[in-house]
């Protein structure tokens, strides 16, 4: 027993150097790259001293807004990555003609569709509408923090950690080749053997709990900590939706939990759940996944119909058209979320009854989502419209979204679904939906609450340049793909026999370009707006003539958000303070009380990624120091009773002069 | 409407709260953890959903009536059951601030409970020992995963039952541990719930 026992394989599981993927020259490129960009970083941390201030004003902090922050840029610097597997894949696709094979051999391209899904799903566009969500709803509410603001630091280290995962899957070992949702039975451990799928469960499961756990934090924050005055029927609109979008995430990702664990027991402990033999039905996945996935999709979106419906009321001058109406659409589309998941997998074969119900309960959903696009169209109709970039953003959003709406609605009727099943057309589809609705409202967002969140307002030349290629890039680069879905081309191709459809994929990639300049020029509308932040400044705390509560306090807010907590009398409650001449409290200052910062958020986090890589690569000895770690750490922090402390009424009477005499150069 | 009203100023009174008074935290806890339990109950749903299509599943292996031992389950229930109520007498223990009794039922609680895991830890041995492990046929991959996540769900609890009553012994029955004690309360009633559920369709059900 002893004579076999192979101490690399119990220090490394299947760990070995064959994992580094140094016969890939895209990867060792890219791993250059990225590791001369990232010692340049942490040497420049260094250097310049950062590391104290970024531990302890950053990593630990419990401020919503910064966490807030630390998600917008995580998911910025994710963009990037799931950005460069587009154009990989576009790439690809483009030259892969006339018994070219491209330059993408099927392993590597097969691992690239898969990550670019879920990162830009997971990484991407869940800590957009996490970040907005964290920074925009307790100011919108007049909170000071979260209900459970450490929670909140954790539940941001778990998705970074998740995100961790996902990356180091690049250049450690490889990355799952099922698409983004795994599909058994072609996940299980019979044709995936591979490290690829267990980093997608691990990835998930880590970043998934701290969605959830954010989930949980702002639903509670909102049902229980709104400003005095502020009933449910006067919520921000963008609250309301963050409310929904909270609600659906709460009840949809302990399903992805456990069916996710349910594949991870398929794989590790070889139970019969997903397989072809001994009793594993399949189906079963794809039910649950998209039991998960279709309340997930809105998810996405909710949160950003909130966002258009601020930017619209804001720069149409005007209070939104239809607020009761708007609040029922998004109830309404809440509960429809949950009756649709269906029409994800038409053809498996349910039945025409089956088929039916849920095409039609597709097909309902455009009701509330037509009542929000009049809803828009009519708070713009007579208004004085400012075509800021927000406002630009949200436009691009009505047309683009309608386009997505109306290939969505083709797609909820069964027979056509029958023959446009998984082809481009469903890719152009969602590109439409998620590009044109959750990636447009995050930009309106970004360029709408920048300001807010640091003080000076993003530089207009850029974000135009932005705007201008973003939006023709995505019509070049998807229009296309809807004529090839038509003619029936499938998805994830990796190269073609039919040299006719060759120039729709040269057009689609060039839109990838024009996409590619996009986000480029989003990156220097943000490096310029820093560089001329003098310029930029925004003293007034409401550079928009805003009309809810987060304009009523300092751009960029104080650490406590409101010295006095506001009360509310209207839906637009700052418009209604700015009409009745309202005046700022000068004195009578009160200690308020902070939650205090705190590493645990971090350390736990971090536990928890070390377990999921131990766990992808069978290091069992180090999966089980690392949990054992988590829980003691765990319980040792509940020892801990001393968690926060109290702002002095001098220091608030202090930050609230200055910021007084800042507010008074507004006249 | 908007400009003759442009004018009017109000008093900081109008539109602040400068009398406020501190904010309890405790109902929001209350809040939060109730709304992680459904959240929990959810991954029991998808656990019961899964159990119900693969419940026929044998691949020629053992079926139900082949385990099934319902008097060991009935004793089992028995436990769990018990460990409700003598957690909720130390609740009641707590409303009266009488520290000594709260650990008293807390403990009491928590040997239940560790006979309830170890009855089924038997019972799942006794399975192995049948030649139905999990990976035996989908039926028996659908048991062990609903009945061993309420079983982890209660180790957990047992756990966190044994830190709640050093933390309770160490610094007493403060606010603090008290809603500990109420979250903890909500988590023990709620695995007894699931547990009801699972003696029902899983054991009942399939054995008639």
């Amino acid at each position: 027993m002893l004579a076999n026992l192979d101490l690399s394989r119990f220090l490394f599981g299947r760990l070995t150097l064959d994992a580094i993927p140094y016969y890939d020259p895209i990867l060792v490129v890219t791993f250059i790259v990225v590791a001369i960009g990232g010692i340049g970083l942490l040497s420049a941390i260094t250097y310049y001293r950062w590391w104290g201030y970024l531990w302890h004003e950053w990593f630990t902090t419990v401020d919503h807004k910064k966490i807030g922050i630390m998600y917008m840029i995580l998911a910025i610097v994710m963009l990037l990555r799931g950005f460069a597997d587009a154009i990989l894949m576009r790439t690809q696709q483009a030259i892969a003609f006339n018994g070219s094979e491209g330059f993408l051999p099927a392993h590597h391209y097969d691992q690239i569709f898969t990550a670019h899904g879920v990162i830009m799903i997971f990484f991407v566009a869940m800590p957009l509408i996490t970040g907005i969500m964290n920074y925009v709803v307790p100011l919108q509410i007049g909170a000071r923090d979260v209900s459970f603001p450490f929670l909140n630091n954790f539940s941001f280290w778990m998705t970074a950690g998740g995100a961790i995962l996902i990356m180091a899957s690049l250049f450690i070992g490889e990355f799952a080749r099922t698409g983004w949702l795994a599909f058994p039975p072609l996940s299980g451990a019979d044709y995936s053997p591979g490290v690829g799928v267990d980093y997608y469960i691990w990835g998930l499961q880590v970043a998934g709990v701290g969605t959830l756990l954010s989930g949980v934090n702002l639903l509670v924050t909102i049902v229980k900590m709104r400003a005095p005055g502020m009933s449910m029927m006067r919520m921000p609109i963008f609250t309301w939706s963050a409310l929904c979008t909270n609600v659906l995430i709460v009840a949809s990702f302990p399903v992805l939990t456990a069916v996710l664990v349910l594949l991870g027991l398929d794989r590790y402990v070889g139970t019969h759940f997903f397989t072809n033999d001994m009793g594993g039905n399949s189906m079963m996945y794809f039910n649950l996944i998209w039991i998960w996935g279709h309340p997930e999709v809105y998810i996405l979106i909710l949160p950003l119909f909130g966002v258009f419906s601020e930017v619209t009321s804001t720069f149409s001058g005007k209070r939104l058209f239809g607020y009761t109406s708007m609040v029922y659409a998004l109830v309404v589309i809440t509960i429809l979320a949950y009756l649709v998941w269906l029409h994800h997998f038409f053809t498996m074969g349910n039945g025409a009854s089956v088929n039916s119900f849920f095409g039609i309960t597709t097909m309902i959903i455009s009701i509330p989502t037509g009542v929000k696009i009049f809803n828009w169209l009519l708070t713009m109709y007579e208004g004085r419209i400012r075509f800021e970039l927000p406002m630009m953003w949200t436009i691009a959003f009505i047309v683009t979204f309608t386009i997505g709406g109306m290939t969505g609605v083709l797609l909820a009727v069964p027979p056509v679904d029958f023959t446009v099943h998984n082809s481009l057309f469903l890719v152009a589809h969602f590109h439409n939906v998620i590009i044109g609705g959750v990636l447009f409202g995050a930009f309106a967002a970004i360029n709408y609450w920048f300001p807010k969140a640091f003080g000076f307002k993003l530089n207009e030349f850029w974000g135009k340049v932005s705007f201008w290629t973003w939006v023709s890039g995505f019509y070049l680069a998807f229009m296309p793909l809807y004529l090839l879905g038509l003619m029936g081309v499938t998805r994830r191709l990796r190269e073609f026999d039919d040299p006719s459809l060759q120039i729709w994929f040269v057009i689609a990639a060039a839109g990838a370009g024009l996409i590619a300049i996009g986000i480029g020029a989003l990156l220097m509308q943000i490096y310029v707006s820093i560089r001329d932040r003098e310029a930029l400044a925004d003293t007034t705390g409401d550079p928009w003539n805003g009309r809810t509560l987060e304009w009523a306090t300092t751009s960029p807010p104080p650490h406590y958000n409101f010295a006095f907590s506001p009360m509310v009398r209207d839906i637009d409650a700052f418009t209604d303070m700015k009409r009745a001449g309202f005046s700022r409290p000068e004195k009578g200052f009160r200690s308020i009380h902070m939650p205090r910062n705190t590493g645990a958020g971090v350390i736990l986090a971090g536990l928890s990624t070390l377990c999921g890589f131990a766990l992808v690569w069978y290091i069992w000895w180090l999966a089980a120091v690392s949990f054992v770690g988590l829980i003691g750490y765990a319980i040792y922090h509940t020892f801990d009773y001393d968690r926060d402390y109290y702002i002095t009424a001098d220091e608030v009477a202090k930050t609230e002069r200055k910021a007084a005499s800042m507010l008074g150069a507004k006249g | 409407m908007a400009q003759t009203t442009a004018t009017m100023s109000a008093p900081p009174e109008a539109f602040f709260e400068l009398d406020e008074h501190e904010h309890e935290t405790g109902s929001s806890t209350m809040l939060g953890f109730w709304i992680y339990l459904m959240s929990d109950c959810l991954i029991f749903a998808v656990l019961f959903a899964t159990y119900g299509v693969l419940a026929t599943s044998y691949a020629a292996g053992p079926r139900p009536s082949d385990l099934f031992d319902l008097w060991l389950v009935a004793i089992n229930t028995g436990f769990l059951l018990f460990s409700s109520i003598t957690y909720g007498f130390a609740v009641i223990a707590m409303q009266a601030r009488k520290q000594g009794q709260v650990l008293f039922w807390l403990g009491i609680t928590g040997l239940l409970g560790i006979a309830f895991v170890g009855v089924e830890l038997y019972e799942f041995a006794h399975f192995f020992a049948e030649g139905a492990p999990p990976q035996r046929s989908g039926f028996l991959s659908a048991f062990f995963a609903l009945v061993g996540t309420h079983g982890l769900h209660v180790t957990f609890g047992i756990l966190w039952l044994v830190v709640l009553m050093v933390q309770i012994a160490r610094t007493g029955l403060i606010d603090d541990n008290r809603r500990r004690v109420m979250c903890l309360s909500m988590f023990w009633h709620f695995l007894d719930v699931v547990w009801i559920g699972v003696f029902t369709f899983v054991y009942l059900v399939r054995v008639i």
